[in-house]
């Protein structure tokens, strides 16, 4: 039966990606085991079931793994499918959150990691995509609270999962790249799914990012002698 | 009420292509519509305000864009043929190596035809990588769908109208390299949805010619 069975899911608690099955998966009420360290004492078991990318997360499920984030919430809505759904029903519908789900992936991770570099023009990037999601949130959610509608689901979390780094980048530089006065929809949106059990079971602070922004600053800014 | 569908394209693009051969797999009746990249039409830049790229579905005036999205969005609306598993895992295994064709081979195959020297050699090991993994995903199976077409078969297949152009300017076989690959290929191209959509090897080449005289490439 292909519900049942043992559930893994390595990853870091730092990482937006491994965040997104986590979140799914509490959705889903499916227990899982969380294997940490994937690049340290986990390394091997990640080369072993990432061999093409040997990258987290690994969504492991009776021994067969399956990667990619968006893979794995698939997988996860095919395999459990009672609860919530992480879908749309509607096919337009569905593809639309694929399509934006394909443009927060293309275009928020670099500008996020570009802003933390300094790169010119990363911190308008990152401010286009929130404002496009805020410019089509009523259209996705159709006035319900979560851009899926009534639950959280795919769109959702694919954006959600980068709320802990955009306001440790936020709180580190003293600047808004979601500003709740121009994005009341997104404002609002990201209060209620922050607030959800199922998220604020693995979602870090704010402050706990922004040591480890720190830190990993430190770690690839020595200062000098 | 009949359906009103129309593809907006251009004729080599193999993101196109993986619209245009699911759509033959379904028997989808639709208008085709081939764009002037230096002269998009208003039609393209509504449809896809975002990015302004083609392939753009447009199915009853809603517009879909990007063409992994499209071509799931095709096969969950017209059902007969269904062009992923039943079973959840093999299902994820699908999407896994169709979304890694989408993330690697359009990239290094590109950079073989618009680099020299070191640049190209790098992009040709690392093509040659890419399609080695993706015989090891086929294994003994005539297509990646099983015994029929399947979402990673229509999602590869269109770069096979542009091996020539890789090999041609990279200098090097891919059938040497790859030749389950080939075979697959000579496989698919037995479908008439592959064979009638597919352009030729040969003008794809000439077009990339002429691309690079205009962009200096030498």
């Amino acid at each position: 039966m292909a519900m049942g069975g043992v559930v893994k899911l390595l990853g870091t608690w730092t990482s937006p990606y491994a965040m997104r099955p986590s979140i799914a998966l509490n959705l889903k009420s499916v227990q899982y085991e969380f294997l940490q360290d994937p690049y340290g004492s986990n390394r091997s078991l990640l080369h072993e079931y990432n061999p093409v990318y040997k990258k987290i997360p690994v969504l492991i499920h009776n021994q067969r793994p399956i990667c990619e984030s968006m893979v794995i919430i698939q997988y996860i809505e095919d395999v459990w499918p009672t609860g919530p759904s992480l879908f749309p029903i509607d096919p337009y519908d569905r593809a639309i959150a694929r399509f934006w789900t394909a443009y927060i992936d293309d275009k928020l991770f670099p500008s996020l990691t570009g802003v933390g570099r300094g790169e010119p023009g990363a911190i308008e990037q990152a401010v286009t995509v929130f404002r496009h999601l805020e410019e089509n949130f009523e259209k996705c959610s159709k006035g319900k609270s979560f851009f899926n509608g009534d639950t959280i689901g795919l769109l959702d979390i694919a954006l959600g999962c980068f709320l802990p780094w955009t306001r440790a980048t936020e709180s580190i530089l003293g600047m808004k790249l979601f500003d709740p006065a121009k994005m009341p929809h997104l404002e609002g949106w990201a209060e209620r799914f922050c607030a959800d059990d199922a998220v604020k079971k693995v979602m870090p602070s704010t402050e706990k990012m922004v040591e480890y922004g720190k830190m990993l600053h430190a770690k690839y800014n020595p200062a000098p002698n | 009420m009949a359906d009103e569908v129309i593809l907006l394209d251009f004729w080599p693009s193999p993101f196109g292509l993986r619209a245009r051969i699911s759509l033959a797999e379904k028997g989808v009746e639709y208008e085709y519509k081939d764009e002037d990249l230096s002269n998009k039409s208003p039609l393209l830049l509504k449809s896809n305000p975002i990015h302004k790229k083609i392939p753009v579905l447009i199915h009853n005036g809603k517009s879909i864009c990007e063409s992994l999205v499209i071509v799931q969005y095709i096969n969950e609306v017209w059902k007969d043929k269904p062009l992923m598993p039943e079973d959840p895992y093999e299902r994820a295994q699908a999407r896994f190596w169709a979304d890694f064709v989408d993330k690697k081979l359009y990239d290094c195959g590109t950079r073989i035809w618009r680099s020299k020297g070191e640049a190209q050699d790098a992009a040709k090991k690392e093509f040659i990588d890419c399609l080695k993994l993706l015989e090891g995903e086929l294994g003994d199976k005539p297509f990646y769908g099983g015994k029929n077409l399947g979402y990673v078969d229509v999602v590869l297949v269109p770069f096979a109208c542009w091996f020539y152009t890789y090999e041609t300017d990279g200098n090097f076989s891919i059938e040497n390299e790859c030749p389950k690959i080939i075979a697959w290929v000579k496989r698919c191209m037995e479908k008439e949805s592959v064979s009638k959509a597919l352009p030729d090897p040969h003008k794809v080449y000439e077009l990339v010619g002429f691309l690079k005289k205009k962009h200096g490439v030498e």
